[in-house]
């Protein structure tokens, strides 16, 4: 029985040592090449006495990055990604939960890393990559590790304003990728084009299945999302079939009208997740990839990846919603009413999700891990955890799972999971502002932050910019003379979201 | 231009956009507001950008976003 992820790497670089693994615009690794350079930084972070600790993970996103993950895991440690665009408050927040000892940065973020408010030691990949592997002591730390230790911390908006650590073991990692693997027919074959950051599970798709089945992964640079014919001449340059991507990297490519002059040659498989994909562009998609599987996924980071697929094998029609489908085999799902018990077809309750592919819980957080990852309460007879997603989902006649919405401020956009309360807690710390209320226009797709204060519209888009991740940063600011609000004194956001409406329209008219 | 301005500023109100040429080149704009901009010059405007005009060369600045719509204009 498998217990450890490595040991995907480990067959596959037995099989197709000189096979392209990773690549980059920039840089390419073999299957051997990770291989070395993991077990050399595994073993020296080894010789320096970490083990089942942090280590973060401060790189630009390339091959490197993915033996920087790999290696830290031959060490028994396990890996935090943070992002170099991510603004300096975040991380000052993540740093304060983790404590780490241990960071590798790269000789373009040596700089930045020298300036966090960090005490541990930084190590620079480019020294660490070529260390004399020790075979015996990674055979030692092997020996003692066990499949629910951690893997990776990633992190995940919370609505107080301090991000929550999810962390996940070897055992889910592997349910994961095996259930996903099977949903999607990955092989050796398989060529992925990745587009989700290093720094969200997201990226498990490809990452994992490359070494399991020894297929390849092109890393494509992040500009290339706004330029669409530029994606399609990628994808097409280097043969990638499968793509596992956030829909509005989908439709921004049907939306534009690309197809017109050229479509994906070579792509035969399309999981998309994390949002509604709007029909009218799903079937543009359809249409010009006929003989395509177009698989839609969802789940959340506390259930390692993914959870639920649904072969979107039809068009469909203007009014119907794509379903989210049914669990990956190994996990189940619970639609929980209010008064916990089990929803009947048609009747909505929370989704909740049961399995070996549920997280350990929150990093150094036992509040919030306790709130989210509960008893089971059909069962009273021994341990036995569920998360509760917060999403409000129903079965449908033919026994499908359809989201319906979420229970509290938590918004999907552009993929990214995101607390409006997050972004609500950076805005009300500013000095001269006096309340905040943020919306999200669903049809807009846009976040709208609304305020009172004595602060200029461009000031306040500034310091948002400086604080918070660029996906965070609210598409529109506007500034309030007073904040509504209900009867009770609440903030009325419901007449905000009229206001707002009522405002576009009015210009649309103009 | 006067109207240009105005959809770029509402998007992004903390950027002098009159001055600034690396809106593209200093990830300014990200994908999501070049959706956004591409559907307001459409309905403003009343042009239809083909995705070939969808290159980072011509939304580096809003001189040459403007130049984009004059020419697809002259084109009707």
């Amino acid at each position: 029985m498998q217990t450890n992820l490595l040991e995907y790497l480990e067959g596959t670089v037995q099989r197709v040592p000189d096979k392209p693994a990773y690549v980059s615009e920039r840089e390419g690794l073999s299957f051997l090449e990770v291989s070395e350079r993991s077990r050399a930084i595994g073993s020296f972070l080894g010789r320096q006495g970490y083990r089942r600790e942090p280590v973060v993970i401060f790189m630009r996103k390339s091959p490197y990055t993915v033996t920087a993950f790999f290696g830290t895991i031959y060490a028994g440690c396990f890996y935090v990604p943070i992002d170099e665009e991510m603004p300096a408050h975040r991380i000052e927040l993540i740093f304060e939960n983790l404590n780490p000892r241990a960071m590798i940065c790269d000789a373009e973020t040596r700089k930045a890393a020298e300036n966090m408010p960090y005490k541990g030691s930084i190590y620079q990949y480019e020294e660490i990559c070529e260390e004399p592997e020790d075979k015996k002591l990674l055979l030692d730390i092997r020996r003692n590790a066990l499949d629910i230790d951690p893997v990776y911390i990633v992190f995940t908006s919370g609505s107080t304003g301090v991000p929550k650590g999810v962390v996940a073991c070897h055992r889910s990692v592997i349910d994961y990728i095996e259930q996903l693997s099977k949903v999607l027919n990955f092989s050796e074959k398989t060529i992925f084009g990745n587009q989700s950051p290093f720094y969200f599970d997201a990226c498990l798709k490809e990452l994992y299945p490359t070494a399991k089945f020894g297929a390849t992964t092109y890393l494509i640079p992040k500009e290339l999302f706004s330029f669409p014919v530029k994606l399609v001449d990628f994808l097409n340059q280097y043969k990638i079939n499968t793509v596992c991507w956030v829909v509005s990297a989908l439709t921004m490519i049907s939306g534009f009208g690309v197809f017109e002059t050229k479509k994906p040659e070579y792509l035969h498989t399309i999981a998309f997740g994390s949002e509604v994909f709007p029909v009218r562009q799903f079937n543009i998609w359809k249409d010009t990839l006929p003989d395509a599987s177009f698989v839609n996924l969802y789940g959340p980071t506390e259930a390692t990846g993914m959870s639920c697929y649904y072969r979107a094998d039809r068009k469909f029609e203007p009014d119907e919603v794509i379903p989210v489908g049914r669990p990956f085999e190994n996990t189940q799902i619970l639609l929980l009413k209010e008064d916990q018990t089990l929803a009947a077809e048609g009747e909505e309750g929370e989704i909740c999700i049961r399995g070996t592919a549920v997280t350990l819980g929150y990093y150094n957080d036992f509040q919030r891990t306790g709130e989210a990852f509960v008893q089971n309460p059909l069962n009273t007879s021994y341990p036995d955890i569920i998360y509760r997603t917060g999403d409000i989902g129903k079965y449908n006649q033919e026994g499908e799972l359809i989201f319906v919405s979420r229970r509290d401020y938590q918004i999907k956009h552009m993929g990214h999971r995101i607390e409006l309360g997050e972004i609500e807690a950076c805005a009300a710390k500013m000095d001269k502002i006096r309340s905040v209320c943020c919306i999200y226009h669903k049809e807009q797709e846009k976040i709208i932050l609304f305020y009172t204060g004595e602060m200029e519209r461009g000031d306040v888009a500034a310091r948002l910019k400086e604080a918070l991740p660029r996906y965070m940063v609210p598409n529109r600011v506007r500034k309030l003379e007073t904040m509504p609000l209900t009867p009770n004194g609440k903030l009325d956001r419901v007449s905000l979201e009229r206001e707002y409406i009522q405002q576009i329209n009015k210009k649309k008219g103009e | 231009m006067e109207e240009l301005l105005e959809i770029l500023q509402e998007m992004h109100p903390d950027v002098d956009f009159e001055l600034c040429d690396t809106l593209i080149d200093d990830k300014i704009l990200d994908s999501f507001d070049i959706v956004e901009l591409v559907s307001e010059i459409s309905n403003t405007f009343d042009v239809r950008i083909p995705a070939e005009a969808i290159v980072p060369e011509n939304f580096n600045s809003a001189e040459t976003i403007y130049a984009l719509i004059e020419s697809l204009e002259n084109e009707d």
